[in-house]
């Protein structure tokens, strides 16, 4: 093995985002690291370049033990990272930035011929003819691309780890890259590829390790592995938690419609679908990253518009042009990304459990102090949120209890359809559960609710229905006993996918 | 209340430590006294000469709290005492005059604001845009010249008094007074302090954050009209390349020795105040103090300098740390020094 990690573990406040993880990278292999948002990948790449310090555990460099503190520091070890923000100097030569740090000189000066040929001798067996004088920002993506990986083989040459770089790529320049990375694999560098296109990780990879929730779910060969087994792995399909015990009923008790999504649409975010959402429902949605999960909840909150169809309920047509016009049509949503789009971290528990509310009321109309702390107390007794009181910054809180502030700010609302977008993500299994059965508990009080989720067991434990995502469509709706991981892998997985590049 | 006591605290310690300092070098600072039914004296004057600066305090704080900053400010107080000399001498009578100015004051706040919200143009660029070119529009109103009005009135806004206080000086905390209720007693406070620190996240809770932004623009433009109002009676003419000049850089210091952050977020407009306070005691107290006027600036500066560095949250940590370290060490010595006893 040419470098490995043993038990390696790092902890972040309120979550463990790596849970002792063993990695293996032979010399001359690419091995793809798969796994949803938040399964760890960019922690581990972390720690092997030094980015951040782990807390245990032991990474092993040939044999040897290392703790690179910096990511010049990984490099010099001889582990090279190119990451998908390409970190190029665009207004610079490509021999400028090929050199850059270690330029030839001469009397003191940058000797510019030498550079150049250095340039060109770096670039030789990448299959690209440039001119190395001319700036990078000339180039294409997929040119900077191969440049910042020749510069990284040149400065560490054993180790080359790849986070997501074909997001930017078309499919003629995935090609050209990944000539480039078999050639780089043939002349004994070990390459970890980090992608969520599954086709290229079968095209290009020789063996595959997936993360979830932190910790190692399994290390295959590409070749011993199956999509259908591989979308398994990464999503998750073993119960084992206790609310996934809950016996379904109701699944096939007619509900009276509560709202109705026909034709909803965006060109370029989600196809046209059409969705009805039960009085008391919970509806999963289904799909990987990137597959139009999120495009759905934000189109059906407002936040990007619908551009086609129509969404109405009892009363006639709804107006969801904005989240201000969809709160106003009884809706909540709690977004993926918490830290950017749900807590106002400097703001206390209290401002922001009462923010929602506030704002519906209008400014002039503020929530007298008493009934504000008195909703306050009433969320942290009932969502049972840590914290030291209602006072506190609500950034000085762990992941779970975060998204409990953001639950108890739409809670009080009282809306009729919540959606939720992983609500679970990035918590520890406590509050993962809570959440789950106070999900239920909500449904069993008529309120209608939509959860995303890239983990299966969750979607079956939780959902009545559930509804698969694919390339940016709704591709099946799956209820009752229809409801198992098989049938939802089965789905995300269909033989009849489009090539994963139209996703973009 | 007692929180918002504490919130000032080092900011009155600042004041005091100045009226201290300066009291060496003129021992009469804090006397005043009654002259012609009106109260004389170094407080007074301060308080009135940094009418200008605290008023635009006010206003400025709101939007820096959004996140955001207003270079406009200083050149709005020319347009605007432009505008209120113009109007006067136009005969449109006292109400006008003043109706106009605020006008003008809202309108270049919402040019500021539709900008920076709709737009989506960064605050700094945004309202560069009216620092620069707005002098050119007061020039117009004043046909290139400076206007010179007399008529008492409107000068009652410079160097009158109320009740033996300036004028400005009562303006100038009203309007303090006034937005600090408006903004505790209402919701706005707790509005504009969600959208300066996560404007996606008070969006998505349903706040307006475009109306928000752009109110906040209008009420700097307002504060801004408002001190223009004030150096224009003062001079009893508007001078349209003079007026107000550098002083939105005063207002951003003002909000800054304040301690607030100019990345948005909690504010305190009693801080800001106190801050516009401080800058005009610095400026009053080297005058004071008798320095020769070459000294001023660099005075200025350095005691700028000391303030901020004193008041800077690294530091406060660091002071925390050692004074911590300190008394371990001295338990510990103690302790040491019981045992052979025992």
């Amino acid at each position: 093995m040419l470098l490995t990690t043993r038990s390696l573990t790092k902890t972040f406040p309120g979550a463990k985002a790596l849970d002792s993880v063993d990695f293996g990278l032979a010399a001359g292999e690419v091995h793809a690291l798969l796994g949803e948002n938040g399964a760890g990948k960019s922690t581990l790449i972390k720690c092997l370049t030094g980015a951040y310090t782990r807390d245990s555990g032991d990474i092993a460099l040939d044999g040897a033990p290392i703790s690179p503190r910096s990511t010049s520091e990984a490099q010099e070890l001889g582990i090279g990272t190119v990451y998908q923000e390409i970190n190029l100097l665009p207004n610079l030569t490509v021999a400028q930035n090929l050199t850059f740090g270690r330029e030839p000189t001469r009397f003191g000066m940058v000797d510019g011929h030498a550079q150049r040929r250095r340039a060109e001798t770096m670039l030789e067996g990448y299959g690209i003819d440039i001119d190395v004088s001319r700036d990078l920002a000339a180039y294409s993506v997929a040119v900077r691309q191969i440049v910042a990986i020749a510069r990284a083989v040149a400065l560490s040459g054993k180790v080359l780890i790849l986070d997501e770089p074909t997001a930017s790529l078309d499919a003629r320049e995935v090609a050209t890259l990944f000539n480039v990375l078999r050639g780089l694999r043939d002349r004994g560098l070990g390459i970890v590829f980090v992608s969520h296109f599954l086709d290229q990780v079968f095209e290009l990879t020789d063996r595959v390790t997936v993360l979830r929730n932190g910790r190692k779910v399994v290390t295959e060969n590409t070749a011993d592995l199956d999509r259908v087994r591989l979308i398994e792995h990464m999503l998750g399909h073993a119960l084992e938690d206790e609310v996934s015990t809950r016996a379904r009923t109701g699944g096939a008790t007619a509900r009276p419609d509560l709202l109705r999504f026909e034709g909803y649409g965006r060109p370029g975010r989600i196809e046209p679908f059409d969705l009805s959402v039960g009085k008391g429902e919970v509806l999963g949605l289904a799909g990987l990253l990137g597959s139009g999960r999120t495009e759905s909840a934000e189109l059906m909150f407002g936040v990007t518009p619908a551009q086609t169809g129509a969404a109405t309920d009892a009363g006639g047509m709804l107006d969801l042009s904005s989240p201000r016009a969809a709160i106003a049509a009884g809706f909540g949503f709690a977004p993926e990304e918490r830290k950017e789009d749900g807590i106002v971290a400097d703001l206390s528990v209290r401002e922001n459990i009462v923010l929602a509310l506030q704002a519906r009321r209008g400014w002039a109309r503020p929530i007298p102090r008493a009934e504000q702390l008195r909703l306050a107390q009433m969320y942290i007794d009932r969502l049972d949120i840590r914290t030291s009181g209602p006072e506190q910054p609500v950034g000085d809180l762990s992941g779970g209890n975060q998204q409990k502030v953001v639950l108890a700010r739409w809670l009080a609302m009282t809306p009729r359809f919540l959606i939720l977008d992983e609500p679970t993500r990035g918590i520890d299994v406590g509050a993962h559960a809570e959440i789950l059965r106070l999900i239920r508990h909500l449904a069993a009080d008529g309120m209608s609710i939509l959860v995303i989720s890239s983990e299966l067991d969750e979607l079956i434990a939780v959902a009545d229905r559930v509804i698969v995502v694919r390339d940016r469509r709704h591709v099946a709706e799956l209820a009752g006993a229809d409801i198992t991981s098989d049938t939802i892998v089965r789905a995300i997985a269909a033989p009849d996918a489009k090539p994963t590049e139209a996703a973009q | 209340m007692r929180n918002a006591l504490r919130r000032v605290i080092p900011q009155l310690v600042t004041l005091a430590a100045l009226v201290a300092l300066i009291s060496v070098f003129f021992p009469d600072v804090l006397r005043i006294e009654v002259m012609d039914g009106r109260l004389v004296g170094p407080v007074m004057d301060i308080l009135k000469r940094g009418a200008p600066v605290g008023l635009l305090a006010i206003g400025m704080t709101l939007v820096i709290a959004t996140r955001g900053i207003d270079l406009s400010v200083g050149t709005v107080m020319a347009i605007t005492g432009a505008v209120a000399a113009w109007s006067i001498t136009q005969g449109y009578g006292l109400g006008g005059a003043l109706v106009l100015a605020l006008l003008a004051g809202v309108a270049a706040g919402l040019w500021n604001g539709t900008l920076v919200a709709i737009a989506g143009i960064q605050p700094i660029v945004a309202t560069l845009i009216l620092m620069t070119s707005g002098r050119g529009i007061a020039q117009l109103v004043t046909e290139g010249r400076i206007l010179t009005f007399s008529h008492e009135g409107l000068a009652f806004f410079g160097s009158g008094t109320l009740l033996g206080v300036p004028v400005p000086a009562v303006l100038w905390g009203a309007t303090a007074i006034g937005v600090a209720l408006l903004m505790t007693r209402t919701a706005l406070g707790m509005l504009i302090e969600a959208v300066g620190v996560n404007r996606s996240a008070a969006s998505l809770a349903g706040a307006n954050a475009r109306v928000l932004i752009v109110a906040v623009y209008v009420t700097s433009g307002l504060c801004a009209a408002l001190a223009g109002i004030v150096a224009t009676a003062d001079i009893r003419g508007a001078d349209a390349n003079n007026a107000g000049l550098w002083l939105e850089l005063d207002a951003i210091l003002a909000v800054v020795i304040g301690g607030n952050s100019l990345l948005g977020g909690r504010f305190s407009i009693a801080a800001s105040v106190l801050g516009a306070l401080i800058i005009q005691t610095v400026d009053t107290g080297i005058l004071l103090a008798g320095f020769p006027s070459d000294y001023n600036l660099v005075i200025k500066a350095g005691l700028v300098l000391l303030i901020l560095v004193v008041q800077s949250p690294n530091l406060a940590h660091r002071w925390y740390a050692l004074r911590r370290t300190a008394r371990e060490q001295r338990k510990a010595a103690m302790t040491s020094a019981k045992e052979p006893g025992e």
